[in-house]
């Protein structure tokens, strides 16, 4: 099957033109038929123009001109801006907006010859850990509890079209965003890899805005090395993006074969949390034996203030939500709902337009930023998150590199945690701290849980060594041996 | 720190969003839970410590201060919901 390739070997049998781009796209747009009206991880399938990408990539590949993707189907999440074609971010308020400019991110994997599949939906605004606050319906997880296979599960979030898509086969790699945890929690829940990089390594420009200071564009992919590939690819310096760093980028690939003999890995004390299941803890444990019979010396370390990650973050991305989500107001672009006059056309339409888990957001966000709460909320919270980024700091001046659990639970099904919205922030624990501190991190499948659901590891590292976590990711990898498929899945 | 209704209101009125009368109540417990699990920050000693405004692991950078971008009013207003000539409409805002 084609669409079981990864896109290393896919890249190899273009190159030797054993099959071509148009077949592979093709391939990958009959399994979206088939299967996307079931999971619904495509918001948007651009047919046409990806067949017409296909055709000028089998051109580029007859004139020897193959560049690192020329060829590769991607699916591309609803929140990078693409020109031409419609970008929702999973909202009723973007619904009509067409971008008349493209993304520095799907620019760059589109320089590289990269094929786009389509749009992925998302939790709206990326806002969700379930895919469950998209505008355009629930993301079925391709993944079965072997006990209850009826349940439908969630992919994660927010990025969960994107990893149920790479994970059904639906797509050979994906872009995500990750302010949370919103790659490498649905990549823990689909089964599939997810990195989110270094802040400031891949350009936020033209990325639709939730939370500017922890927005993380990153790859999805089967393997590691694909993710390294991707991650490549996208990565760069922008003059567009004020915050993206002007530094070289290094061959991550290459870094997967590098192994972690010599490496110290961090195992941070304070992520054993009360509650977490046992298969978790066992995972968790095996990782830390395949990583030290691979050569590396495990330590133990303390991140002290990792507990407090979540109320911090619950603080910091809603202020910033607030402020980035007051553009849209009916006027320039997207849904306007009329009014009596100016501010009430602003209130209806920001009524209609945004979902209750955005409106609540938007409602935290302005409460902690207005007069009066300001110091005792967002600033306090800001002095948080310097803790939480000295923690890493001094971890990271004994340790190459920390190894967790991706997620304190495997994916749950749809309804579930949707009464308590603290409930629902919950699954983001393990993840959010990485992103406060705006180091690299990311979850490679390590093995299923008893009900036969896949459990990821993650490793974080050093601000600006994602080399580092894909030596790691890639050796777990190699140790874990993961082959298991989800149910459902292209070509059965 | 509690929201009563009142406060509610004002915020949703600062955010500019309608919010019904009758969804104040659900909307008041919903952010009491979340500000009530959100005050456990209040355990952490902060004292001394600056605030951290980013994750940008370098400082920012300066550029010329020129126009590099613009000149195309039909793209900008290409997803316009309503538009009067090369202009963006709204209601009428002065009587």
């Amino acid at each position: 099957m084609l669409t079981d390739l990864t896109i290393a070997q896919a890249r190899d049998g273009l190159r030797a033109r054993t099959f071509s781009a148009e077949e592979l796209t093709l391939a990958h747009l009959y399994a979206i038929e088939a299967l996307n009206p079931r999971l619904n991880a495509y918001i948007t399938v651009n047919h046409a123009a990806a067949m017409d990408q296909a055709r000028a990539a089998d051109a580029a590949l007859a004139r020897g001109e193959a560049r690192s993707l020329t060829g590769i189907p991607l699916a591309i999440k609803d929140l990078f801006c693409t020109e031409g074609v419609r970008t929702t971010a999973g909202s009723r308020i973007l619904g009509p907006f067409v971008p008349p400019y493209e993304s520095t991110v799907t620019a760059n994997l589109l320089r590289d010859g990269a094929i786009f599949l389509g749009k992925t939906n998302m939790d709206e605004f990326a806002m969700g850990s379930s895919n469950m606050t998209s505008a355009y319906g629930p993301v079925e997880n391709p993944w079965k509890r072997r006990q209850d296979a009826n349940a439908v599960l969630v992919p994660g979030g927010s990025s969960g079209g994107s990893a149920a898509a790479v994970a059904a086969r639906l797509a050979m790699g994906g872009t995500g965003t990750d302010t949370g945890g919103s790659i490498r929690q649905p990549a823990s829940f689909c089964g599939i890899v997810g990195a989110k990089p270094t802040y400031g390594r891949c350009s936020r420009w033209g990325v639709v805005a939730f939370a500017s200071s922890l927005d993380h564009p990153g790859p999805f992919a089967r393997t590691v090395r694909d993710t390294a590939i991707l991650l490549g690819s996208m990565a760069g310096h922008d003059p567009k993006d004020s915050t993206s760093a002007d530094v070289p980028v290094p061959d991550f690939a290459a870094a997967c074969a590098r192994g972690v003999m010599g490496l110290r890995i961090g195992v941070p004390r304070e992520y054993r949390v009360d509650g977490m299941p046992a298969e978790i803890e066992a995972v968790w444990q095996q990782g830390v034996a395949w990583l030290r019979d691979a050569g590396a010396e495990i330590a133990d370390v303390s991140l002290p203030h990792t507990k407090y990650g979540l109320p911090t973050y619950y603080i910091v991305a809603p202020a910033e939500a607030s402020s980035n989500l007051a553009r849209y107001d009916g006027v320039r672009f997207g849904l306007r709902a009329d009014g009596a006059d100016l501010r009430d056309l602003y209130e209806r339409t920001r009524a209609a337009g945004f979902g209750a888990e955005v409106q609540r957001r938007i409602l935290i966000g302005t409460y902690v930023l207005s007069a009066g709460y300001y110091d005792a909320y967002y600033l306090r919270a800001q002095k948080v998150r310097a803790l939480i980024l000295r923690d890493f700091t001094e971890a990271f001046a004994s340790v190459d590199a920390l190894l967790t659990p991706t997620a304190p639970s495997a994916a749950f099904a749809q309804g579930e945690k949707m009464d308590d919205p603290v409930q629902m922030y919950l699954n983001d624990l393990f993840t959010v701290p990485a992103d406060l501190a705006g180091v690299p991190a990311m979850s490679v499948p390590a093995g299923l849980d008893a009900n036969g659901l896949p459990l990821g590891l993650q490793v974080i590292g050093k601000p600006f060594d994602e080399a580092t976590v894909f030596a790691v990711g890639a050796a777990l990898e190699r140790a874990a041996g993961f082959d298991a498929l989800p149910a459902i899945r292209a070509g059965l | 720190m509690s929201l009563d209704h009142a406060t509610v209101r004002r915020i949703a009125t600062l955010a500019r969003i309608r919010v019904e009368e009758d969804d104040i109540p659900r909307l008041q417990a919903e952010l009491n839970g979340i500000l009530g699990w959100i005050e456990q920050l209040n355990e952490v000693n902060v004292e001394g410590v600056e605030p951290l405004t980013g994750a940008a692991h370098m400082a920012l950078k300066m550029r010329e201060d020129v126009v590099t971008d613009g000149g195309y009013p039909e793209k900008v207003l290409a997803n316009a919901p309503d538009r009067a000539g090369p202009f963006f409409a709204v209601p009428k805002v002065v009587e």
